[in-house]
């Protein structure tokens, strides 16, 4: 950029100047690199070479967590709270998403923020919310009792299903501000094209804006379930004794058991997925877009 | 404009609508009830509340522990924001800038604890601390936070940057101005918004995050999520209502900031 101004250096001069910036912003790098390379790939490969190092190098974490039925069933569990939660908020979020990339740019701005608010508010305090409206005594119960529509409080918390609504509503954001990033750029002449070929409502949105949305569908979707599969907090506090996830797993191995041979493998099968996942995210769309609007 | 111009709203619509209507009361309404929740004058968490008190914020806010573990929050996040801003600002500046190979890779590199697991990293620093024996200290735990926060300055600043006209700096340079000068006088100003925003949301990252102080917080050094989480293990304690809308407060003063410098940047 230097040598944008000045038409008479000679070729020369303009590689050493361009080599000089190349530096310069390489120098301007290295504090996030240094810090990153020591405070988080440094600890990451920490826990790769415990995994597999017990008084000396064996494979024997992963064999324990193959070879267990119980941990088996808690992969499996987490898959299957995963699968349900996404499929609950791609459902509940399409909708939304379409609306908020549909109704006037002023209207979708102050929705957009009901969407945002509880997206940038604590998990903890999100789910402490569930605790307060699920609980025995909680404010569902109190007025399903009042209604008449229950004799005595349902079991709403501390089961599979108080995990599934308090991961949901952490989670759907992410799928909302998703798709309806791919909404907006869907040119709504193309809807409008369709109607006066003769399309109905239904067929015009089926045939022509719902193929348009898949990217959206397919990255919402990739996105709440990975991060669905690392969750820990949620269903930490509002599952029952036997609602065991991964993370939960492995916040037991590293806190009461002290197992952390165990505790990294488990920790590297759940990297593991969740770098596949985002792989196939990443060529969908870019991670930045869900930011859109925040800065 | 639901549907298409000159299209009447069908049944299709209003159920769109309707339902569309419903998830925002589903995501709403607890964070609303919990804050409405947090005034009550009743023993126990009944909503709508039988009267109005400031119990639950006099026990918040009367309790040594509740409000050390304040200061221990705002110190972590405040040193969050101070790390990650400095270090964000600087690469994306080399990242929007520069011309140099390997640029994608570095920008997933910077954006990827945004990624992994929570969970992961934090065990991951626990180890690395542990050895250290630097576990409990608020500088460890803000370091762990600007790992997380890092990403989010990043795709702010650069955002910033990129709206950002190049010809001004160029301009300053042409008549005269030293690299720094221009930097500091040009740029950085017009860039400003751009920058404070990021530090806020570092800062509520901070703030807002309970797994990396969980692994590393000490007996005696929590933040506010950590013992939020202590009490709820126990019991659901309606002081965390008044606790809980704190924090929730935190987030809409860093939203409504944000929003207000977005306005003075568009102006």
């Amino acid at each position: 950029m230097n040598a944008d101004g000045s038409a008479l250096v000679t070729a020369p001069t303009m590689v050493a100047a361009d080599r000089r910036e190349t530096r310069r912003y390489l120098l301007l790098l290295l504090p996030a690199l240094l810090t990153l390379g020591t405070f988080f790939v440094y600890p990451l490969f920490g826990i790769l070479l415990r995994s597999v190092y017990k008084n000396g190098y064996t494979l024997e974490s992963y064999r324990q967590i193959v070879r267990t039925s119980v941990y088996l069933t808690v992969i499996a569990l987490t898959f299957r709270t995963a699968a349900v939660v996404t499929l609950i908020a791609l459902l509940l979020g399409y909708p939304l998403a379409y609306v908020l990339a549909t109704v006037r740019p002023r209207l979708a701005r102050v929705l957009v923020v009901i969407v945002v608010l509880p997206f940038l508010t604590s998990i903890i305090v999100r789910t402490y919310a569930w605790m307060v409206l699920l609980g025995r005594n909680g404010v569902v119960n109190q007025y399903l009792v009042a209604l008449g529509l229950t004799q005595a409080p349902l079991p709403l918390l501390y089961n599979q299903a108080g995990v599934v609504v308090g991961m949901t509503y952490v989670l759907l954001p992410f799928m909302v501000l998703t798709l309806a990033s791919v909404m907006r750029g869907i040119d709504p002449a193309l809807v409008r094209a369709a109607h006066s070929l003769g399309a109905s409502r239904w067929q015009a949105f089926r045939r022509v804006f719902l193929p348009l949305s898949a990217p959206g569908i397919a990255g919402g979707t990739l996105l709440v379930f990975i991060l669905s599969l690392g969750f820990f907090i949620t269903p930490a506090l509002m599952g029952g004794p036997s609602d065991v996830m991964i993370a939960m797993l492995i916040e037991r191995e590293v806190e009461f058991t002290l197992n952390w041979s165990f505790a990294s493998a488990l920790g590297v099968i759940l990297l593991a997925l969740t770098l596949i996942g985002f792989a196939v995210y990443y060529r969908l769309m870019r991670l930045e877009r869900l930011f859109e609007g925040l800065g | 404009m639901i549907g298409a111009e000159g299209q009447r709203t069908g049944p299709g619509t209003i159920g769109v609508v309707a339902i569309a209507a419903a998830v925002l009361v589903f995501l709403a309404a607890p964070v609303a009830i919990i804050v409405i929740v947090s005034f009550s004058g009743a023993d126990y968490l009944t909503f709508p509340p039988p009267r109005l008190s400031l119990r639950w914020y006099e026990r918040f806010f009367g309790t040594p522990e509740w409000r050390q573990s304040i200061v221990v929050s705002v110190q972590v996040a405040s040193l969050t924001m101070v790390f990650a801003t400095v270090l964000g600002l600087a690469a994306s500046l080399a990242l929007v800038r520069g011309r140099f190979r390997g640029k994608g890779a570095i920008y997933a590199m910077l954006l990827s604890p945004m990624i992994v697991p929570t969970i992961i990293t934090a065990i991951g620093l626990y180890f690395f601390f542990v050895k250290l024996k630097a576990t409990g200290s608020i500088l460890a735990m803000a370091v762990g936070h600007t790992v997380l926060a890092l990403p989010v300055v990043v795709i702010i600043i650069t955002a910033t940057l990129q709206g950002f006209d190049l010809r001004l700096e160029l301009a300053a340079l042409s008549l005269g101005a030293s690299r720094l000068v221009a930097l500091r006088r040009v740029t950085l100003p017009l860039i400003a918004p751009g920058v404070v925003s990021a530090a806020l949301f570092a800062f509520l990252t901070s703030f807002d995050e309970l797994l990396i102080p969980l692994f590393l917080a000490g007996v005696e050094v929590q933040t506010l999520t950590v013992r939020v989480w202590n009490s709820l293990l126990l019991e659901v304690d309606p002081t965390i209502a008044a606790v809980s809308s704190f924090l929730i407060a935190v987030t809409c003063a860093v939203l409504g900031a944000s929003a207000l410098l977005r306005r003075r940047t568009d102006v």
